[in-house]
Parts: structure tokens; sequence; C-alpha cells
């Protein structure tokens, strides 16, 4: 791939395929936009642009329990769920990639397979476990599953990124005295940042997009996070579908999203690790 | 500050590879001691082993009188010096160096001076608040040696510090480290497969081969008065050159001449029953233009008529280099590795070719017929089967320790 070399007609070729990609991917964006600022008698009106604007469906979703207390659930169980996940994962990844112990083999061969594991499968199951246990309807319910999904991605991303700091740091932090918990706290965690920023939005976004598990193991707003609670949402007579509160309800949810990644963009792409060795 | 000793030090991997094999030496108190070797000869392993990174298999390891074979690096007040300085990347040239301290809750005013005062001897006091990814290669390695020097341990281990540095800054920054080990006067192990290194910065070197302690001694008497074949190869440059020889009547015949041999030579060659074929070592200084040799030296050594293929003159030398013939080659093992680790296997660098240093004041041309004179008194005399120098019990005065051998295999 010599990018640098490219002839005219390459250029030209590439860029109208990325475009043509990039207007594909934001149709769908650009019509929920479009959606969510039409009453709701307009939605059947095919032309793109709202004849008439109107902040209804935001203010309608902005000022009901059944969209807010949701939301409040997704951030509390997405933010939980990713804590958990990058710490235990960043030990766990820490552990795969620098030591030789008795069944790390069989360790990262479980952690493929429950990433592997078609989530549908689980659910039937998951459900009987958690009415057993009392977790059904509770933040808990959510956030061991979200746990159990993210550490496997966690694992498999962070223990890529501990491969790349050089060894001889460990070695030199050991002889400076620290303890393998102080040489990881103090020396590894701070140069494996951005892997551990990555790591975590990844494993937010999981958390947050996350549908099937949100709809099967919640029952009441207490803890139906947002994408399942749009599910819910009624419109304003039993006739007339709630297009309009859905798509306002769907913008509002990726503007985290959205948030999160432009504020932790630079923190991902900027290496720690140079100057550690010559270089 | 604090001597350390090796006692029947071996290291054995769990795959059953033998790294280090029986090593013993003594470091006294304030010495700075070198462990030079080709690689893989286990100089790294022993290091680390001193350091508590890796674990000895068998043997005793005592730093200030006490046993720390168990002790974490830690708890062994050692600091140690990377190749690649490992400097940590995310914290500024104070923070490394104030690491160790900090790890050891020192109060922050004891560390900012310490830090300080190291900076001054190493002249970082302008980089202290830079981070190491924007110091040039010599700056990092001064903050790896003051990040050793704040801790002001009982011992600096050093694995080979300065071969990341380009050579003009190697050899600056050699007598820096030398002259901050003789005003710290701590002790010092340091690791190197530099001769060159060693001999200049050790106090006492000891060569290593094959996990073997092969000789410790005094840079000088690893020169002239080198126990084996290995040692005598391996230490000095241009290396020593091997000629086949055997004995014939009382002279040692090679193909530059008949040597003449004294009485305890021939009887030391001839008791260690090693046959009448020898291994003959002569270093380049050893030779002269015959015309510049005073006269009542020419009697010691031979003299011998020669082409001269390649001529070197460096202004204060002038080294000459000619070929004796293909049928003449030595073939030992030790001197195989030699080749090997030299890279003269690779550069396909002709065994048979001769150094000699001559005195710039010669007149000699290259690819000019000339005479040269060979110094008798100053040749080894090697087994080809042992290595083991004959001519030393006659130069030293005493038997000659056995060369080590290895037993078990060694990767």
């Amino acid at each position: 791939m010599a990018t640098a070399t490219l002839t005219g007609r390459q250029r030209a070729g590439w860029t109208t395929a990325n475009l043509v990609v990039i207007v594909l991917a934001l149709i769908p964006v650009a019509w929920l936009l479009s959606l969510s600022f039409k009453a709701p008698s307009a939605v059947t009106d095919p032309s793109f642009w709202p004849a008439q604007w109107t902040g209804g469906n935001y203010s309608g979703i902005l000022t009901s329990a059944q969209f807010l207390r949701p939301l409040v659930n997704s951030i509390g169980i997405g933010l939980i769920s990713t804590f958990v996940s990058v710490v235990l994962a960043s030990m766990a990844a820490y552990a795969v990639a620098r030591l030789s112990f008795p069944g790390k083999s069989v360790l990262i061969g479980l952690a493929l397979l429950i990433a592997m594991f078609p989530l549908i499968a689980l659910v039937t199951p998951m459900f009987t476990i958690e009415r057993a246990l009392g977790l059904f309807n509770t933040w808990f319910g959510l956030i061991i599953p979200y746990v159990a999904f993210g550490l496997p991605l966690g694992i498999y991303t962070l223990s890529a990124f501990f491969r790349e700091i050089p060894w001889e740091l460990e070695k030199a932090a050991k002889m400076d005295g620290a303890t393998p918990f102080q040489a990881f706290t103090l020396v590894i965690a701070p140069l494996a940042a951005p892997g551990m920023v990555t790591t975590a939005i990844l494993v937010f976004l999981a958390c947050w997009n996350d549908f099937l598990l949100a709809i099967s193991f919640t029952s009441t707003i207490s803890s139906r996070t947002a994408p399942a609670a749009m599910e819910y949402f009624s419109g304003g007579s039993v006739f007339t579908t709630p297009t309009g509160p859905i798509a306002a309800a769907a913008v509002v949810i990726t503007i985290p999203i959205i948030i999160f990644v432009l504020f932790f963009q630079r923190r991902i792409v900027a290496g720690l690790t140079s100057g550690a060795v010559k270089g | 500050m604090a001597p350390i000793t090796l006692d029947h030090i071996t290291k054995r991997y769990p795959d059953g590879s033998l790294a280090v094999n029986d090593f013993n030496l003594q470091i006294q108190d304030g010495e700075f001691v070198i462990l030079v070797g080709p690689s893989g000869c286990g100089k790294s392993t022993t290091l680390n082993m001193i350091a508590g990174l890796e674990d000895i298999t068998s043997g005793e390891l005592l730093i200030g009188g006490a046993i720390v074979n168990n002790k974490t690096p830690k708890d062994r007040d050692i600091a140690m010096v990377f190749q690649s300085y490992a400097l940590y990347p995310h914290m500024s040239v104070r923070e490394n160096m104030g690491f160790a301290l900090k790890l050891a809750k020192v109060p922050k005013d004891v560390i900012n001076q310490k830090v300080e005062e190291a900076a001054r001897i190493l002249d970082l006091t302008q980089h202290l608040d830079r981070k190491p990814a924007n110091l040039s290669g010599g700056q990092r390695q001064r903050v790896a040696m003051g990040r050793a020097i704040v801790r002001d341990p009982a011992a600096f281990l050093m694995d080979e510090p300065l071969s990341n540095l380009d050579a003009k800054l190697r050899v600056q920054m050699r007598t820096q480290v030398s002259r901050i080990q003789r005003r710290l006067g701590t002790t010092t192990v340091y690791v190197t497969h530099d001769q060159v290194e060693a001999l200049t910065l050790g106090d006492r070197v000891a060569v290593m081969r094959s996990g073997l302690l092969q000789q410790v001694g005094t840079p000088g008497e690893l020169y002239h008065k080198p126990y084996n074949l290995f040692v005598a190869g391996f230490i000095g440059s241009p290396a020593m050159n091997f000629l086949p020889g055997s004995l014939e009547g009382g002279a040692l015949r090679t193909s530059l001449g008949d040597f003449p041999l004294t009485d305890e030579v021939r009887r030391e060659v001839e008791g260690a029953n090693a046959g009448r074929d020898v291994i003959v070592g002569i270093r380049p200084e050893d030779f002269e233009d015959a015309a510049l040799v005073p006269a009542e030296n020419r009697a010691r050594g031979i003299t011998f008529k020669t082409a001269i293929d390649v001529l070197e003159s460096i202004g204060s030398d002038v080294f000459v280099y000619f070929s004796r013939g293909r049928d003449t080659g030595v073939s030992s093992a030790e001197l195989d590795e030699l080749a090997a680790d030299s890279g003269s296997t690779d550069t396909g660098a002709d065994a048979e070719t001769v150094t000699a240093r001559l005195d710039a004041a010669t007149k000699v041309r290259e690819g000019a017929d000339v005479e040269l004179w060979a110094d008798g008194a100053a040749i080894h005399v090697f087994d080809p089967n042992t290595g083991r120098n004959l001519s030393l019990a006659a130069k030293a005065g005493g038997p000659v320790p056995p060369v080590p051998q290895q037993e078990g295999p060694i990767t």
C-alpha cells in the first residue's frame, strides 16, 4: 500500500469510494435527525426536510420518566460495567502478556469462546438463572453479563498493548524496589493508558448499544436501559406509531457516544511508549 | 558499598540447558569487575542472578557478607543500568531518578537534594524536567546512570550500558563511567561483549565462554598471560595470530620459521603429553620491521621474508597483513567460536592472514617483499586439544590452572 504514490486516477477512485461509503453510513443518521424534528402527523411525509420543524418529540421524551430514568440506568450500568471490565481485564491481560502460568492457554481459549458464543442462545438460560438468583430487573442483572462479555474483548485488546511495553521497564521497576503491584500501577498501567481508554470505549459502546439483554432481563423502568425503553414508547393515540419520539431518543443516546469518542480520540492515537528504549 | 561473592553459582534452565556452570568469583568492596565474553556465554545471566532477576539453581551469592539467594531485588540494595536504559517514558528525568527513593518513602526534600546532586555529577541539571523521549541517546544513558547513583546502593550492576551509543560517545561515556565509579567507590559489576571496554574499564576482568569462567585477572594479566587459547584470542585488538607449529628437536617449527625454545617451555610442552603438534600464538605487536630491531634484540626472535598483502597506516602505527599459505590452517573449536563471534566467518576473512603491528617509522610498502622479525620471547604455545597455554608455566613460574571444560549441553 503505497498511498504516497497514488496516481490521479487512483486518487479519484479512492475518493469516490470513500464518499460512497460515508454517504451510505450517514444517510440513515440524517434521516433519523429529520424524523426527530417532524410532527407525528408528518412522519409519513416523504420529503427530507420537515415541512414544519418541531421540538415536540424532544421535549416529550426529555420530560418523560419513561425515557429519563432508563437514560440514567444506561449511563450508570454502562459506566460501572466498563470500569469493572477494564480493571479486571487489565490485570488478566497483564498476566496473559507477561507471565507463564498453568492454564494460560485454557484461559485465553475460554475468553475467546465466550466472545464468540451467540448471545441469543444464552438469553434463556441466563434469564432462568437471574430469576433464581433474584437478579432479574436489577442493575446487577445487566452489569454481570456485560462484564462477562466485556472481559474477553478487554483481555484481547489490552494484552496486545501490554506486549508492546518493553519488559526491561518492569525489571527496572523491580530493581528500583517496586513490588509487582507497584510496578503495574506506577509504571505499566500509565503506559498502557491509551490501550485502557480504547478498551473502555469499546466495552462502553457494547453496553450502551445492547438491546437483547436489556430487553430480556428487565421489566420496569427501574433498571431498563434506554435502547430497551424505546421499545415501550407509545404514540399519541393507539393508532399512531411513536416514530418521532423513537427517532429523538435515538439521537439523544447517540450524543454521549460522539462526545466520548471525540474526547478520548487524542489519547487513543497518542503513543506513550516512545523514549522508553532507544528508538 | 559491599563485597560480592559468587560461590559455585550455577544456573540451569527448566529445559535442562546450563547457562552458567560453577561460577566462582570474589569481588572486593569498591572493585570494578567486568564480565566479558561472546554472546551467549552466560555473562548477562550471571548479572541477572546477582540482581535477583533470575533464580540461582545452586551455589551461594553473598552481598556484603549476607547470603541473598532468596532475597528479592528490592532487598538486595543494588542498582542496575540496562542496555536499553529502561527509562520510564511517562516520568520526567527528575521523577525517573527519584523513583526508587519515592518507593522507599524517602522524604521529598531529601529526594530532591539527592537527585540534584546526581544531576550535577552527570551534567543533567538543565534536563531534569524533560521527558526521556526528548533526550539524546547519551543523555538517556546518563539518566539511567543517575537513577542508579541517587540510590547510593551497595553495588552497581551494568548490563552493556554503552552498547546503544555511537562509537565516539561510547568512548566518552567510558571515561565518564570510570570516573564516576572511582569517585563514588561503589562496587560495580559490568557486563560487556566488547573486550576493549573490558580492558579499559575494569580493575579485574572475568572472561566467560559457554557458561564457564575462563580466567579472572587484571587487564594486563589477561593480555600477557592468557590461560588458554580462548582468552588469548578474545582479548586484544587486533587479535592474536594463531599458527600451527610442531616441536622438532629443540625448536618450534612454524610457517614463519623455527623459534628457539627455552628449556622450561620445552619441558612443559613435553610434560603436557600434547604430542608434537601445537598452536603458536603471536600478538601483532610482537612483530617488527627487521630493519628497526636493535641488534641486541634480534637473537631473541626470528626473521623471515614475506610479501605484504595490505598495509594500513593509522599514523601512530602501521598494520600489515600477510598470508602464510593455505595448508597451514589451525583448527580448534575455540578458534571457530572466536571467528564466529568476531564476524570473520561472515566477512570471509582468511584465518591464514597474519596481522603485524609495526613501528610508524617503517619503510615497508604494500606488495613489497620485506623482512620482518618476530619476538620469540613473546610467543605463546597452546595445546591444540585442550587449548591450554603451555608456555605460561614457564613465564608465570607456576602451574597453569586446567582449562575449564563444559560438561552438559550449553546454549
